[in-house]
């Protein structure tokens, strides 16, 4: 077999490349430029060698971040990855009620972000939410600007609000791809709705639950905007997330070097789970 | 195992079926005997898959009833009825081993693994599947997946029936051949009622000892392969079995005699004709249509070589017929004459054969 060399494919590639190239790799670029020197503006560098990623790595500041981070992105995914399962399942097959359920699932994700924030910001008020106050109606304390256990429940739920759609209507499209005859052979093989779920729902779904899983995974390991106009990083340092922090790096205290040090470190981590996720979760499906 | 009986059976996809085309199944009313091998043929849309649910649970009826030896399923699940079906397209369990595949009806009904592990190995040895019994489901070809099926279906000893759903349409055409007599060796060996769906004529004659002809939601005809060839009881059947199908042409009858564009024609069941229909139309398979010195003088338009014979087209004025001569035997050039085997050339009145079943 011979390979067919088409060189004018090139003239139709590079557009994109330039693309990328501005748009990605350029800018990174920049950041690495930045994160081994040291600069006092006026375009003077100072030559910084890898000191800033050493003192990214040793700073304490920076491993709670990390530690927060991570543990936002767990919660998360174990909360919305098996609900919206569950909801999808709950779903129905046909007639009306499918447009809307399709309709209100989309709802939350037609939201711009920011918007999502400053709604569940004012949503959770202890004095004039509907939420806090209702949940001081009961008895319990809660007042998310200043408990971080309630600044953390708040920032869950919303994320769940918010990005739980997503996971519904991947896992939804998953379902009703699954050709009915599955479901017939099913019925007369005498499986219970355990053993559907667990044999055909499941393994045909594992593709569409890996992108999820994915998305889910850095969305939320990424999170920025709902989580500084909901808490802004508080109470104290509670919600400082990694993106808030390197924000707080870079343009609060101006400490562009450090900052752009530990933009690579976060950026690296995030390709590095993403890997393994996804080279855990195709492991078995070539064999 | 179990006879089947079909009571008056009506299926509609309408909720409130008002008009003879909401029909998909228009009342029906048969009996199959219990360990016999049956196929339900018919062009696509006609009925048959719909008829196949109906038995297996899948569907429930509109209106009638279904027994299995004379008792009422008509409103049991699938389970209930204890049938097997094997669907068109392979459906497998990809996670499971072929072995996990074939125990998976078994240990749904908690029987306990001893049997089935003897189960599934005698159904494996019927199937040559045995030395894939430990392989991953999901990297078989196509028939191995059919295969596997199949094996779903045949590994409870008690069904009733085993429904098969044109479980050939995705199979290698090679390989379609060697799973066809499988399963006609199958039947023999195991004499379990059977119920094989299809629109392919030779997988229905080849597998069924009776075959029932569908066309637009109604039965056609039940038969024998050879009844069905050689005693069409519609000119659907006739049209729709055989390659080519019969010749039908437009004739009269007077006084028990057929004629065809004035000439007379012998025919088996003119005679019979009693009533006042409107349309007459005579039957003859290209079989039974020959070269002769006298007869219905014909053009040749066509010939066309089909192997073992050839198929000949012939024209009478603006009417067409095709015949069959074997190999070797002369074909006459230009204009000739054609002449009709009586013992094989029925009449129909409005589509049905003449005097049958009235």
């Amino acid at each position: 077999m011979t390979k067919t060399v088409n060189n004018k494919a090139w003239v139709f590639v590079l557009p994109v490349f330039v693309m990328v190239a501005f748009n990605a790799i350029i800018p990174l670029m920049t950041v690495v430029n930045f994160s081994v020197q040291e600069t006092f503006g006026d375009n003077v560098f100072f030559w910084a060698g890898v000191t800033w990623f050493e003192q990214v790595l040793r700073s304490d500041r920076f491993h709670a971040a990390l530690g927060r981070q991570v543990a936002f992105s767990a919660i998360v995914l174990a909360i919305e990855i098996p609900l919206g399962l569950a909801i999808a399942l709950a779903m129905p097959r046909k007639g009306i009620g499918v447009s809307i359920c399709l309709v209100l699932m989309a709802l939350p994700l037609l939201i711009p972000w920011n918007v999502v924030g400053a709604m569940w910001n004012i949503l959770a008020l202890p004095d004039i939410g509907l939420l806090g106050k209702a949940i001081n109606a009961l008895g319990i304390e809660y007042n998310y600007t200043r408990q971080p256990y309630a600044a953390w429940f708040t920032m869950v739920l919303m994320d769940v609000w918010h990005w739980t759609s997503l996971v519904v209507l991947l896992c939804y499209a998953g379902l009703v791809s699954i050709p009915d005859a599955y479901y017939q052979a099913a019925k007369v093989d005498g499986a219970r709705a355990w053993a559907v779920f667990r044999y055909i729902q499941l393994p045909k779904l594992r593709h569409v639950l890996t992108i999820a899983i994915l998305l889910r995974f850095m969305d939320s390991f990424m999170i920025y905007t709902e989580a500084v106009v909901l808490t802004g990083g508080g109470p104290g340092n509670a919600t400082t997330f990694l993106s808030i922090d390197l924000v707080k790096t870079a343009l609060g205290q101006f400490d562009l070097g450090p900052a752009a040090a530990m933009s690579i470190v976060y950026f690296l981590i995030i390709l590095f789970l993403s890997w393994l996720f996804y080279t855990l979760m195709m492991r078995n499906v070539e064999s | 195992m179990a006879k089947i009986s079909l009571e008056h059976l009506r299926h509609s996809y309408w909720p409130e079926p008002r008009q003879e085309a909401h029909w998909a199944l228009k009342k029906m009313s048969l009996e199959w005997s219990d360990g016999g091998a049956y196929a339900l043929l018919g062009p696509s849309g006609c009925g048959k898959t719909t008829l196949l649910n109906l038995i297996s649970g899948l569907l429930r009826p509109t209106e009638g009833r279904i027994l299995f030896d004379g008792s009422d399923i008509t409103s049991t699940t699938p389970e209930q009825r204890n049938i097997a079906q094997v669907f068109q397209f392979p459906v497998i369990y990809d996670t499971m081993t072929v072995y996990d595949n074939l125990a998976f009806p078994l240990r749904n009904r908690a029987v306990a693994e001893g049997a089935v592990d003897a189960r599934v190995r005698a159904v494996a040895e019927m199937l040559d599947l045995t030395r894939a019994l430990e392989n991953r489901a999901s990297g078989l070809t196509a028939d191995g997946k059919q295969k596997i099926s199949l094996g779903r279906g045949l590994v409870r000893e008690d069904v009733n029936v085993i429904m098969f759903d044109e479980p050939l349409t995705v199979i290698d055409p090679h390989l379609k051949w060697q799973l066809r007599s499988k399963l006609k060796e199958l039947h023999r060996r195991i004499r379990r009622t059977m119920i094989y769906v299809t629109h392919d004529q030779t997988e229905a004659l080849t597998f069924a000892d009776q075959v029932v002809v569908m066309n637009d939601g109604q039965i056609v005809q039940i038969g024998t392969p050879v009844d069905l060839f050689e005693r069409p009881r519609h000119t659907f059947v006739g049209h729709f079995i055989g390659s080519p199908g019969m010749n039908v042409l437009p004739c009269e009858i007077r006084g028990g005699q057929a004629s065809f564009a004035g000439l007379p024609i012998e025919t088996v069941n003119a005679g019979l004709y009693r009533g006042a229909a409107t349309s007459f139309e005579l039957g003859v398979r290209p079989e039974f249509v020959n070269f002769a010195p006298a007869g219905i003088p014909v053009d040749i338009v066509r010939v066309s070589d089909a192997g073992r014979f050839r198929i000949v087209e012939v024209r009478h004025r603006d009417r067409s017929l095709k015949l069959l001569v074997p190999e070797g035997q002369e074909i006459p050039t230009g204009a000739s004459h054609v002449r009709f085997d009586p013992a094989h050339t029925q009449v129909y009145e409005d589509g049905w054969m003449v005097g049958a079943g009235s």
